[in-house]
């Protein structure tokens, strides 16, 4: 009996280390699954978040699609690899580029509409591309009898075809160069003459790059402005401080609840906070899992969880101590303690578990992120609670600690 | 624990916080400050949080701001013990907030932007409208779950009476330390209502289960009695999270403390409320014969 209760506690004492060591080093060289790899929101890393939206009041998946792609390669043009582009609601992209040093600057050049030109061997303009109709991915054989590859095709309003069958009339053997934003998409050599207002695009194309290409040129043909309807810089300074307190609070929050429990509940308290601590490690460990994004208010919202992680054990010490002083013996009044706590410990639960899910559904940007990190801080704690902590004080009865005084019992 | 029998102070010691909150309001809003401190997130509009780096001259800062963006009152507050300021103004594009910047630096040159943040008015009107939805969808549901869970009216009313005394005092706190109003506002109504209403329950769960003890002229003594044999887990747990809120308080960013801040108050009042304010309102409720 007592030899089973030590390997228990001692199997509980692996799992509390294992998992705190794998937060603390993670797996490889990656760090997988460690604190490092947590993503962190712009609000921490430092860096900016620009919401753009179309000035015109339908638009189509295909030209979002289009104007998604164009901001992605002005930020790779730019250098910045991390940044993202997302399509947001029916007219909206989100850009955030971590890390940027000059917020302003960026916004001003990703924001600049979109030049297309085709030019000739000469560098003389000879359509733009508000000219272009339509450009997509086909894939077919280009040639008679050819192999069956992807490619792009164009075509052209009135006036774009006008001047592209006088341009490739005047280009023939040359190459006519499709320009976005200063770079060269592509450099076709004119076959024969084009007159029916429609060209194709073919290089050794993979299917992605040719709709990549054909969306880069649609983009440049977009029939609407994107105009900034919010941003928010925050100083990669300010980032790094708002991450580095908000740790250092996490820690002396921490360490006051784990000394505040072994003051109050002595044993009790002790089984509470190696509880706590798994709980800690697990909450974190999800984290990186599921590639959650930590936002200044989500280590708020994990903080916060940690405060009231502990109320779980409260409730249920608190029923331990009425039981032993009724005059149940010990392992009874753990029994009927844990039994009587549930409604109190799911309906205490569930008020702020519909907050969070609330918010979590209608909250916008980083609020998000508390709702996320309070929602899975409730879920975890409840877990810890009814089966961690009762595992290892079931643990420590077996061990062989019986004394009522060591469990907050107090002889009045 | 006489709870019950002093309920009459308790109700007023809440009074008199609630009706400070609103006094805070209208004096700031004769002033023309607006009632709440609102947020660009709210209201439309550029803010900046800049280090200074050393005490500075307020007119001057004005005047620069004027210079640039042709805006005469912008909102200019000091955050207490740094030399951080934060400044509110009329929307302006990227070119402007460019030429902003430069002309600061130039007049200060210790000075440091730590954060810009630009919403326009579409932008606003949505998060407001978000932030109405969120709150009346949490109060709702939260609603359904009271009513289920107590099936007396009397019980769920005082609990839901409890819960606005709650947000009334931390609205009160916005309004006395003119804290901004965003997102957090809502994040941090939300949470309060959820962990307040969880205070309520488990004292309220007490009652009913005390209720066969208690014959039923002592519905004083019952509530007491549930009060006190709860009372150790109420301010335990608020303790704990006090705790961790307070640490991110003292050790937080500017940001995070004005999410902190009113998150106390509303630990401390929730706590105060679901043991002095919710049980005497079910009593104050109770028809006499059963008093």
């Amino acid at each position: 009996m007592k030899t089973k209760g030590r390997l228990m506690l001692l199997l509980m004492l692996v799992v509390a280390l294992g998992l705190s060591a794998l937060t603390y080093y993670g797996i490889g060289k990656d760090k997988q699954f460690s604190v490092n790899d947590i993503q962190q929101g712009l609000d921490l890393s430092g860096g900016v978040d620009i919401v753009y939206e179309a000035d015109k009041e339908s638009v189509s998946d295909e030209e979002m699609s289009a104007a998604i792609s164009l901001l992605q390669g002005r930020l790779d043009w730019n250098g910045w690899a991390e940044a993202e582009a997302a399509q947001e609601g029916t007219n909206r992209i989100r850009v955030q580029i971590p890390g940027v040093d000059d917020a302003e600057k960026a916004i001003q050049e990703i924001g600049q509409t979109a030049q297309l030109l085709f030019v000739d061997e000469a560098g003389n303009v000879l359509l733009t591309g508000d000219m272009i109709k339509n450009a997509t991915k086909q894939v077919g054989s280009t040639t008679k009898n050819g192999p069956s590859s992807p490619y792009v095709s164009l075509e052209f309003n009135e006036e774009g075809a006008q001047r592209f069958a006088q341009a490739t009339a005047e280009n023939i053997g040359k190459k006519i160069m499709i320009v976005m934003d200063k770079t060269v998409v592509s450099a076709p050599t004119v076959q024969t003459a084009i007159t029916d207002g429609k060209a194709i695009i073919t290089g050794n194309f993979t299917g992605q790059e040719a709709e990549n290409t054909a969306a880069l040129i649609r983009a440049g043909s977009l029939p609407f402005n994107l105009n900034v309807i919010q941003m928010k810089n925050v100083g990669a300074r300010l980032g790094a401080d708002a991450l580095s307190s908000g740790v250092m609070a996490g820690f002396v929050g921490i360490a006051l609840v784990l000394l505040y429990m072994l003051f109050m509940y002595r044993l009790l308290g002790f089984a509470a906070d190696w509880a706590l601590i798994i709980y800690i490690a697990l909450d974190l460990l999800v984290l990186s899992l599921f590639r959650i994004t930590l936002t200044l208010p989500g280590i708020a919202g994990i903080v916060l969880s940690i405060g009231m992680a502990v109320d779980a054990n409260v409730i249920i010490f608190e029923r331990i101590k009425e039981e032993l002083i009724l005059g149940k013996t010990l392992r009874s009044a753990v029994k009927i303690g844990f039994s009587r706590a549930l409604p109190a410990i799911v309906d205490g639960n569930v008020t702020t578990l519909i907050a969070a899910v609330v918010l979590f559904f209608l909250g916008s940007g980083t609020i998000k992120g508390f709702a996320t990190t309070l929602m899975i801080g409730i879920i975890l704690s409840m877990f810890t609670a009814l089966f961690v902590t009762r595992f290892i004080v079931n643990s420590m009865i077996k061990a062989g600690l019986h004394n009522p005084k060591n469990y907050g019992f107090r002889v009045k | 624990m006489k709870i019950v029998e002093n309920r009459k102070r308790f109700f007023a010691i809440s009074l008199v916080l609630i009706l400070v909150g609103f006094v805070a309001m209208f004096y700031q809003g004769s002033k023309g400050n607006g009632i709440l401190n609102w947020d660009v997130e709210f209201t439309g509009g550029t803010s900046m949080e800049i280090d200074m780096g050393e005490a500075y001259d307020h007119n001057k800062l004005n005047e620069v701001i004027f210079t640039v963006t042709g805006q005469k009152s912008p909102q200019i507050q000091d955050i207490i013990g740094t030399n951080e300021v934060g400044l509110k103004m009329q929307s302006i594009d990227s070119k402007m907030r460019t030429d902003l910047e430069n002309a600061i630096k130039a007049a200060f040159p210790s000075a440091d932007v730590k954060s810009t943040s630009d919403v326009s008015g579409t932008v606003s009107s949505e998060m407001q409208q978000a932030a109405i939805k969120a709150t009346l969808i949490a109060c709702v549901a939260m609603l359904i779950y009271i009513s289920i869970r107590f099936r007396d009216i009397r019980a769920g009313g005082s609990a839901i009476i409890a819960l606005l005394h709650d947000i009334l005092i931390v609205i009160a706190t916005y309004a006395i330390f003119r804290i901004p109003v965003n997102n957090s506002f809502i994040a941090v109504i939300l949470t309060i209502l959820g962990y307040s209403i969880n205070a309520t329950i488990v004292i309220f769960d007490r009652v009913r289960e005390n209720h066969d003890r208690f014959s039923s002229h002592q519905n004083a003594e019952k509530i007491n009695k549930s009060i006190s044999q709860t009372l150790a887990r109420s301010i335990n747990t608020s303790v704990t999270t006090f705790f961790t809120v307070g640490a991110i308080y003292v050790i937080g960013v500017q940001s995070i403390k004005e999410f902190a801040l009113p998150m106390m108050v509303g630990i401390i009042v929730g706590a105060y409320s679901s043991i002095c304010i919710s049980g005497s309102v079910w009593y104050t409720l109770l028809p006499k014969k059963e008093k």
